[in-house]
């Protein structure tokens, strides 16, 4: 008979190495989802045992005990409790803990053990702990907390094998053994006895050895260092940005070339007709020109996911709490606002590890201001059609310069506008706390990494398949209808819709240099900003021919003055060109009204930075 | 307790430079200054084994008015503001 499918949930504090765990059990069968009305991601992965039972896990977020004092530690709470809305009840709950730091998880699961579950404690990352000397005596501990230990080594090939065997033999007779929970908040006495308990336990069954961990103690050395740790943090950033432009072209240009090619294949296949300057000029050159950036992506992702990995993150949220907290940021703040590099949607979610409510509206506010990959294609296509590829002062050069220099706007005008934010809608008000775990050091593993990567880049290619491909389509279909009348020279987009709406807007922008076509390609950039480069590409196409759609760069070029180009750079730090984000903070903040804030605060500034730096490129000369 | 600690005062982790060591005597929360309720803060700090007897060192601090400071707290090290620690008395 087929045994019905086997629940599990995977407890721990942050650092304990559950997601490695995750990533090892599951491997790509993983499904990311959020859970019904909060925004906390779920993410559930399937496998099958040794002995043929289908299982489901449940990564939880990470928390060091269940008083569920933010929404992701509220979730893992009633999780675990069974009273999540529309979620199974786990079967079995594995308590997982870094087997070198195990007071904080003793004292949770000791918490956990009230709740009736039955449940797992996994050592994990046990090589590391018999590396730096500390034994445990794992059939003690298991008597002494009355629950199964087993090891594991998450990252090792066969690692799991225990735990997988153990998860067989106890699902065989759960059934027999579930118990009602007499779990309650516990009182700060509680807490202080069970932390007692733990460490007595722990003084029973592991001997730590007097040394730390050396190599952390040495890294954290320079990289805490007060002066040092900026540098260190400065050089890494400046390194990241270089590399995402440079690292990343080659790529760029094969995919480049492969749509390329892909459209002159339907070009010379398809008769001459709508139906082939849909598919070229809409489907092909629109979705391409955005797909192009997906090596950019994985490049930043790389390093974040690295950086995460490393156990670098959090030392950066140390070294920038009282330099944010200057502009009334938390430095927890800190995760999210790095994450917005990547993209402001994940960030904002983010947030959530800020439970100050002030704080977390705040980084909100301000976390579109960083630069997010969607940014990258506008600039990228920009810089290079107008900033030479030359080097200055021998050694940089002059593009990722700009570039640099672009993500540092963004920067700075984010910190200003939460000083702004702090001094004049939130005055009083006491800084919240900032208490982390720093963790000790690991070597990032290439199969984690691997498996981050990929869910991003997913997302990535499936919004690239349905919200920019529907916007190229409505794009398409408006510079293309009505079609021109027959016999008329000019080219066949002044009689488009399109036409008429960029014209229509074209007085409004033109202060800041704006032709009617950018007017054109803003709209459609307000579903997702990268749309912007396909639809220029897609405007000068359908007025320009075929020749124009293979060299966006080089046509823009030749249309626009350097002053436009810039213009259009300062246009795209600043503005709200982004729906789905305005709807995240919607979600995230449960109001209209702070989404209406942001919105409008970002396009006055946008306004504002294009037409001082339009007006001061025209003095200069640049018109 | 030895006659160690009985000797040495007792102070707030919350004044203590890079390089000091020493055992944690007791958690008081009264008047830290902390945005956090007397409880909330006690939690949050036994959570993160800032408890009785754990021995502490000061690794690192911050470089503008010397915060937030790394602590190692028995085998792990938490990153906490001043303010906080103030309310865990050492000696």
């Amino acid at each position: 008979m087929e045994l019905p499918l086997l629940h599990l949930a995977l407890v721990g504090t942050p650092n304990s190495g559950k997601t490695s765990l995750f990533n090892a059990l599951t491997g790509s069968r993983q499904k990311v989802a959020n859970y019904p009305g909060v925004t906390v991601e779920r993410k559930e992965g399937f496998f099958v045992t040794p002995l043929g039972r289908q299982v489901s896990v449940v990564d939880l977020p990470g928390t060091y005990s269940l008083r569920g004092r933010s929404p992701d530690e509220e979730i893992t709470r009633d999780f675990v409790l069974g009273k999540a809305s529309g979620e199974t009840v786990p079967d079995l709950v594995l308590c997982v803990a870094d087997s070198t730091n195990l007071r904080l998880t003793i004292r949770l699961l000791l918490e956990l053990k009230r709740t009736g579950r039955p449940m797992i404690l996994v050592l994990n990352m046990f090589d590391i702990a018999a590396r730096r000397g500390i034994t445990v005596d794992v059939e003690r501990l298991a008597k002494e907390l009355g629950v199964p230990v087993v090891t594991s080594i998450a990252v090792r090939k066969g690692g799991t094998a225990d735990l997988l065997a153990l998860t067989d033999e106890i699902s065989a007779k759960l059934a027999a053994e579930q118990q009602d929970s007499s779990w309650r908040a516990l009182s700060v006495a509680e807490l202080r006895a069970t932390q007692r308990e733990a460490d007595r336990i722990i003084a029973d069954c592991v001997s730590l050895p007097a040394r730390p961990d050396t190599w952390t103690a040495r890294i954290d050395a320079i990289v805490l260092h007060p002066v040092g740790g900026l540098i260190v943090l400065a050089l890494i950033l400046f390194f990241m940005f270089q590399a995402v432009f440079a690292w990343a072209q080659p790529l760029m240009d094969l995919l480049k070339s492969g749509f390329d090619g892909l459209g002159e294949f339907v070009h010379a296949t398809l008769p001459e007709g709508l139906l082939q300057s849909f598919l070229q000029d809409g489907v092909i050159s629109g979705v391409g020109s955005v797909i192009v950036f997906l090596p950019q992506i994985i490049i930043i992702f790389l390093f974040i996911l690295l950086l995460e990995d490393f156990g670098y993150m959090a030392r950066a949220a140390f070294l920038m709490d009282r330099i944010m907290g200057g502009a009334g940021l938390h430095g927890r703040a800190f995760i999210p606002l790095l994450s917005s590099f990547a993209c402001a949607i994940p960030g904002i979610m983010s947030t959530r590890v800020i439970d100050n409510k002030r704080d977390r509206l705040t980084t909100i506010l301000i976390a579109p201001l960083m630069t997010c990959s969607a940014r990258i294609p506008v600039y990228t296509l920009i810089i290079s059609a107008f900033i030479p590829a030359k080097d200055v002062w021998g050694f940089i050069n002059l593009q990722g310069l700009v570039m640099f220099g672009l993500y540092a706007t963004g920067i700075t005008s984010a910190l200003a506008v939460s000083f702004v934010i702090k001094f004049f809608m939130i005055r009083d008000y006491g800084p919240a706390p900032f208490m982390l775990e720093l963790p000790d050091y690991k070597v990032p593993r290439l199969k984690s990494i691997a498996i981050g990567i990929y869910t991003r880049a997913k997302m990535f290619l499936v919004r690239a398949g349905t919200t920019i491909f529907s916007m190229m389509v409505l794009i398409w279909f408006l510079a293309s209808f009505p079609q021109p009348p027959a016999g008329a020279t000019e080219p066949a987009i002044d009689f488009s819709l399109a036409a008429m709406i960029g014209k229509a807007l074209e007085p409004l922008l033109a202060p800041v240099g704006f032709n009617w076509q950018i007017a054109v390609a803003l709209i459609p950039g307000m579903a997702a900003r990268e749309v912007a480069v396909a639809a220029l590409g897609t405007v000068y196409a359908i007025e320009g021919g075929k020749e124009a759609a293979e060299q966006i760069g080089q046509v823009l070029a030749t249309k626009w003055s350097l002053a436009t180009a810039l213009s259009m750079l300062a246009w795209y730090v600043f503005a709200p060109q982004c729906a789905s984000t305005l709807a995240v903070i919607r979600r995230e903040t449960g109001s209209w009204g702070w989404m209406a804030v942001t919105f409008f605060y970002m396009l006055v500034l946008a306004y504002a930075a294009s037409f001082v730096t339009y007006n001061v490129a025209v003095a200069l000369g640049a018109g | 307790m030895t006659d160690h600690d009985d000797k040495r005062a007792h102070m707030p982790l919350g004044l203590a430079l890079r390089g000091y060591t020493g055992v944690i005597q007791h958690l008081s929360t009264k008047d830290t200054g902390s945005a956090l309720s007397d409880i909330e803060l006690e939690s949050r700090l036994i959570e993160l084994g800032f408890v009785e007897g754990a021995r502490v060192e000061v690794l690192h601090e911050g470089l503008v008015g010397r915060d937030p400071i790394a602590v190692r707290v028995d085998n792990i090290t938490i990153a906490v503001r001043r303010r906080e620690a103030m309310a865990v008395i050492v000696a």
